[in-house]
């Protein structure tokens, strides 16, 4: 009668070791979340670099004088054209608004078409035809202190704007 | 003792006795034969029933495995020489030709066999009980296939390449929440999925060398793993689906 036996412990009390073999499985659970979280973190944050080695958002195209009046002309190597007409000078992104893809100009037909799924735009950008749900966007022109047109891809300025020069 | 003799024991380790328990101990300690299960019920082999596409399957992708490996040997992911890696091995290389041919046909192969696969296993109910979890880690297969497929398809560096990998990476920008432009976007465009994909903001070298990873390292990988777990899974189950 001196030692208790385990018939004595009522079945509603929990035992030290069961207490303490639970925590240290749930604490060992935890440590391997962490440490595959840690490892999860670094491998997704290793997807982003620190600097991209692109073409800048702002590139000149030259002097006004240099584009004719009614003329789109495509920045080769920069998806950008630059259009001319009696009001003045618009830049439209090379960029389908449907899946991206470059359109081409018809200067016969006065008309961009998309090669990859047949979308169809005015001079101004405003589409007619196809799967594209809205205008080629249109890019922030400016003349720089030099006389040259310059371009910022990454700025949409929205149909409206033209700049006189 | 024969040289021969101990060549043969060292290979099959078992004596030429033959009964039902030297049978099974036999495939037991072989692994050739241990891939194969030790009992296929009679119903099993009726080939209209599966049409071996499962095995067809794993078939066209070690045919793909293979022929990629060799193709790597005079492939180089840079902007510079994919292109005109590619017309080597179509022109210049002996059998370039023929072994990229092949590579690509068993990706078709693959991917159809795989679709009726799954179309199969619809079709005669296998994916009930106790094979519900097998019918998930399948559609994880059947996406490894298709971005196998999206990956590869990049890798020639050609005009088809570029504009194909154009509007599949603007889907993942205009997908929700993981796209820049998508319903539900939080991320921008310097975050999303689509710069995840490019490794940065437009198709370029990042974008190449990513994509060669990913289809020779990453999904390959990932697919014979998840392969290796539905096989355990369908032995487990009690062999391959069968009539009840």
């Amino acid at each position: 009668m001196l030692k208790p036996t385990t018939n004595d412990i009522p079945e509603t009390m929990v035992s030290r070791r069961r207490v303490l073999g639970g925590a240290l499985f749930w604490a060992s659970c935890g440590i391997v979340v962490v440490i595959l979280g840690v490892i999860g973190g670094g491998v997704l944050r290793f997807l982003y670099p620190r600097a991209l080695y692109e073409a800048s958002k702002i590139f000149k195209v030259g002097r006004p004088e240099s584009y004719k009046v009614g003329s789109v002309n495509l920045v080769t190597g920069r998806g950008v054209w630059i259009v001319r007409e009696q009001e003045g000078f618009y830049a439209i992104l090379a960029k389908c608004t449907h899946l991206g893809c470059q359109p081409i100009w018809y200067e016969d037909q006065q008309v961009f078409k998309c090669p990859c799924h047949g979308s169809r735009f005015h001079k101004d950008g405003v589409n007619f035809a196809g799967p594209a749900p809205r205008p080629l966007d249109r890019l922030y022109l400016s003349l720089a202190s030099d006389g040259h047109l310059e371009v910022d891809k990454g700025k949409d300025v929205g149909l409206d704007y033209k700049l006189k020069v | 003792m024969n040289i021969f003799v101990q060549m043969w024991r060292s290979l099959f380790r078992t004596g030429v006795t033959d009964s039902p328990v030297h049978r099974v101990f036999r495939v037991v300690v072989n692994f050739i034969l241990h891939l194969h299960p030790a009992r296929v019920s009679k119903d099993g082999i009726k080939i209209t029933y599966t049409f071996c596409l499962g095995g067809l399957s794993v078939l066209f992708f070690i045919m793909t495995a293979l022929t990629g490996g060799l193709l790597m040997i005079y492939y180089t992911p840079d902007v510079d020489k994919a292109y005109a890696n590619m017309l080597d091995l179509e022109n210049v290389i002996p059998f370039g030709m023929f072994l990229r041919n092949l590579h690509r046909f068993a990706a078709h192969a693959m991917v159809i066999s795989v679709s009726l696969h799954m179309l199969r296993v619809f079709l005669t109910a296998s994916y009930k009980s106790p094979r519900e979890f097998n019918w998930v880690i399948g559609t994880g297969l059947l996406l490894m296939t298709f971005l196998l497929s999206f990956t590869g398809y990049l890798l020639p560096w050609d005009q088809l390449s570029y504009w194909a990998v154009t509007v599949g990476t603007t889907m993942a920008e205009n997908s929700p929440i993981v796209g820049a432009k998508g319903p539900f976007s939080v991320l921008g465009p310097e975050e999303d999925m689509r710069f995840i994909l490019l490794g940065g903001t437009s198709i370029d070298q990042p974008t190449l060398i990513r994509f060669y990873f990913a289809h020779c390292i990453g999904l390959p990988g990932a697919l014979v793993g998840l392969m290796a777990m539905h096989f355990w899974r369908v032995r487990k189950a009690g062999g391959i689906s069968r009539p009840l």
